[in-house]
């Protein structure tokens, strides 16, 4: 998503950036609004809420029309009220599905069953104890509420437990909406809280990490558009309008998981702060043969095949059927590897689901076909139709995908690829180089394309959970740094405490490396010129140069290959 | 304790073998039945499939929309195709279960015998059934999961048995952790599956389809129009 951020400066000021250094001791306050009290100081957008204009993150979807009329009033009603939200809400999720003509009621059910809905669970996280000392040391805290303040998902510690923190959390947007604005976000001493308001929906972010606003907008709107590629939007939109105190959990009772997975990930990978999909890199014959495969194993009203191995893309396939504008948002796709992820699976089986894909279409279900084609469940084929029936022509497709892989041995050329987990820094032969993120943005037809990025193996000294984090913190802080929509930056030369790190942007791609803290400037730039060196020498492998796609349509981005001069990388120093 | 058994009994006393002179021409397709795995979410219905097609257990995270296995088996000289529609639980995926059990021959209303509220549930989702099939379309056995926590147990087997004799249906309990009975069920259902179909199959040749009703054991109670009360 980041590619089309308008906030880069359009022209190629190749020279020195004026703030290429970055002076690690500066504080990023985006906001002026630090305050040190405890009572939050809100800080507001002055602008005026318009409809659409709400969101500035990327990811912004029109239409979350400013719903003043929520009163707090409700809030306190809910509790009498619970017995009449429960019983009619069955209705209003069978409804969902305009086909479902029957409602099945439950009140023949005995009077304990409203709080048997939420079930035992093991202990996890959701049993925490939400007034100790620990529950608010969490990094980083995500809450769902609704409009009516009633609580729908906490990352840590139980819903329930926390309704009156969500209460205040939505005294907080009502009491800005009703001056005809919206909350956006609150800054204090050590946490930053982001409010995202979609449709009936408030999610919030309590965060203590290094991450910008916008970054933290774009994971609310990531859990949002998870719960989206469960429900629908139109769904959620119609459930509120009958019922506005509705208890969501309903529909979301073992989704939690997923929820979690998510956040979790988006810590941990870098897929989601890039918008983009990380390739299996796979000698380009082998990947353009299965992407034929999957050409040819097609049904009508299939829209997508998607190969994937251990969440890395091996391959996709957008069917004619497709109009030529839309291709597959790398967003949709990793919320549907997320929820593969979080749901049980064994070899055998052929799981058949209606999905949302909300980036795609927030307001209608696709119907995805999933199956593991090995025995470890490593190799994952995804087919997405638009006909709910379909199962079987589906699954026959996939029979004839596995039959055209046996034949070829296609598998255990796959496997033999995903023996060693990703790719060693090493490989590169560059010793101060620990770690690094490459997105391509010359990738020929990009705009149809999935954004696609690589990053070798973490090893070395972020082995251990906080490492990492404490390096995709930094990587974070690069990042915003280098879209920020105030001053956004090209080039930044950050000398952390524990390593120096360099993240650039040209119109070729978007980087981000660590070295080690002894590394010298010149020494960067000098590593830099040979990692760039080696992607291009290794980029057929490491990225899907030439999807298979349109076998109608001639590859008009085939001839752009040509005019990319490995001079212009290299040069590029020059200045420096 | 006992009623898996019993069942097993009763349908393998009765059938198999009155089954194979009456339809020996029961070719290979007729034998192909689609089974549908119905109830609330983390009663075990995953585990039953799981236990039964892979035999083993393990901890499942919940299933998404529906999972589809294949299982053949054997009863003496037949062999019998299940299509088994593991369904998900969650109650937002209940708009889509008809898509699930439309067509199915055979229904599992799996229900956790330590949770009251799955096995009404479980009732809920018979009033479903009974909507969609006729009574002799259709053969649906209750099952009561996680006998191996008995010790909890908030469903009485009176209760459950005398839910399922009001309702002509099968009833049994089983255990997909301990392995109780769970290779039990399904034998048990690719039996009755058959007898329903050579039953089907006499009725094509018998004059008045609707008279002569499949009645699987029990006396011919009709159905009640609503289970709930």
């Amino acid at each position: 998503m980041e590619a089309e951020d308008p906030g880069l400066p359009p022209k190629g000021g190749m020279d020195l950036p004026q703030d290429g250094v970055d002076l690690p001791e500066q504080k990023i306050s985006p906001g002026s609004m630090d305050t040190g009290e405890d009572e939050p100081s809100v800080a507001l957008d002055e602008q005026v809420e318009l409809p659409g204009a709400q969101n500035n993150g990327p990811l912004s979807v029109a239409g979350g029309k400013g719903d003043v009329q929520e009163e707090l009033t409700e809030t306190r009603e809910e509790s009498s009220e619970k017995d009449l939200s429960d019983s009619a809400s069955t209705d209003n999720t069978l409804e969902d599905s305009s086909e479902f003509s029957r409602p099945m009621v439950m009140d023949g059910g005995p009077p304990g069953e409203e709080e048997v809905a939420v079930q035992p669970r093991p202990p996890t996280h959701r049993d925490e104890d939400v007034t100790a000392e620990s529950w608010r040391a969490h990094r980083k805290h995500i809450f769902v509420l609704s409009e009516a303040g009633k609580p729908i998902y906490s990352r840590y510690g139980n819903e329930e437990a926390l309704s009156s923190t969500m209460g205040v959390m939505m005294a907080l947007v009502s009491f800005i909406q009703s001056g005809d604005n919206s909350i956006r976000s609150i800054y204090s001493d050590d946490r930053k809280l982001v409010f995202v308001q979609q449709g009936p929906l408030v999610l919030v972010s309590v965060s203590s990490t290094l991450q910008s606003e916008q970054q933290l907008r774009q994971e609310l709107l990531y859990v949002y558009y998870q719960i989206i590629s469960m429900l629908t939007q139109a769904s959620i939109t119609r459930i509120f309008e009958r019922k506005k105190n509705y208890d969501l959990r309903r529909l979301l009772t073992g989704s939690e998981k997923i929820l979690d997975r998510l956040l979790n990930l988006v810590e941990s990978d870098p897929c989601f702060l890039l918008g983009a999909v990380r390739c299996l890199p796979l000698q380009p014959a082998l990947r353009d043969s299965l992407g034929s495969l999957l050409q040819k194993a097609i049904t009508p009203n299939l829209v997508f095949s998607i190969l994937v191995a251990r969440s890395q893309l091996v391959t996709t396939v957008q069917e004619k059927t497709v109009i030529d504008d839309c291709r597959l948002e790398p967003t949709d796709l990793h919320l549907l590897l997320n929820l593969i992820g979080a749901t049980s699976a064994f070899q055998t089986g052929e799981i058949w689901t209606p999905i949302c894909l909300p980036r795609f279409n927030p307001d209608c279900y696709f119907y995805a076909y999933i199956s593991y084609l090995d025995a470890d469940c490593t190799v994952c084929l995804i087919l997405l139709s638009t006909d709910k029936e379909s199962f079987y022509s589906v699954s026959d497709c996939k029979k004839r995908i596995e039959e055209g892989m046996r034949t070829q041995s296609y598998l255990q050329a796959l496997s033999s690829g995903l023996k060693s987990p990703s790719y060693s820094v090493a490989m590169v032969g560059a010793p101060d180089l620990r770690h690094f993120m490459y997105k391509p943005l010359d990738i020929p037809d990009n705009y149809r394309q999935l954004p696609q990025f690589t990053s070798p193996e973490l090893e070395g000294p972020y082995c251990s959970e906080s490492e990492r984090h404490r390096l995709f913190d930094l990587y974070h802080y690069l990042h915003s740094r280098i879209h920020s929509t105030a001053r956004p930056l090209r080039l930044i030369y950050h000398v952390a405490e524990k390593e120096t790190l360099l993240a650039w942007v040209t119109s070729k791609f978007e980087l981000y490396t660590c070295f080690s803290p002894l590394v010298t400037k010149a020494g960067a730039i000098n590593v830099l010129t040979k990692l760039l060196r080696w992607i291009k020498k290794e980029e057929d492998r490491l990225f899907i140069r030439y999807p298979p796609k349109y076998s109608t349509t001639p590859n008009p981005g085939k001839g752009s290959k040509g005019p990319r001069t490995e001079g212009a990388e290299n040069g590029f120093f020059g200045g420096l | 304790m006992g009623n898996g058994q019993e069942m097993a009994q009763r349908t393998t006393g009765n059938k198999e073998v009155s089954f194979l002179q009456d339809a020996p021409g029961s070719k290979e397709f007729s034998c192909v039945f689609k089974v549908v795995l119905l109830g609330s979410s983390s009663v075990g219905k995953t585990s039953l499939a799981y236990r039964y097609v892979k035999k083993d257990f393990q901890d499942s995270l919940p299933t998404v929309g529906c999972s589809f296995f294949n299982q053949c088996v054997t009863l003496d000289a037949t062999t019998v195709k299940l299509e088994i529609w593991d369904t998900a639980g969650q109650e937002k995926y209940h708009s889509v279960c008809h898509l699930y059990y439309r067509g199915a021959n055979a229904a599992l209303l799996v229900y956790d015998i330590t949770r009251k509220e799955s096995f009404e549930k479980a009732k809920v989702w018979l009033s479903e059934l009974e909507k969609e099939f006729l009574q002799n379309e259709i053969v649906i056995i209750l099952v009561g999961n996680k006998l191996d926590l008995s010790e909890e147990r908030e469903v009485t087997i009176e209760e459950a048995k005398e839910f399922a004799k009001t309702n002509c249906i099968l009833y049994t309990e089983t255990s997909a952790k301990s392995d109780y009975q769970v290779t039990e069920l399904f034998v048990t259902l690719a039996h009755e599956l058959l007898e329903l179909e050579q039953q089907k199959e006499k009725l094509r040749h018998t004059t008045h389809w609707k008279k002569s009703r499949v009645d699987l054991q029990e006396t011919a109670s009709r159905r009640m129009k609503c289970c709930q009360k």
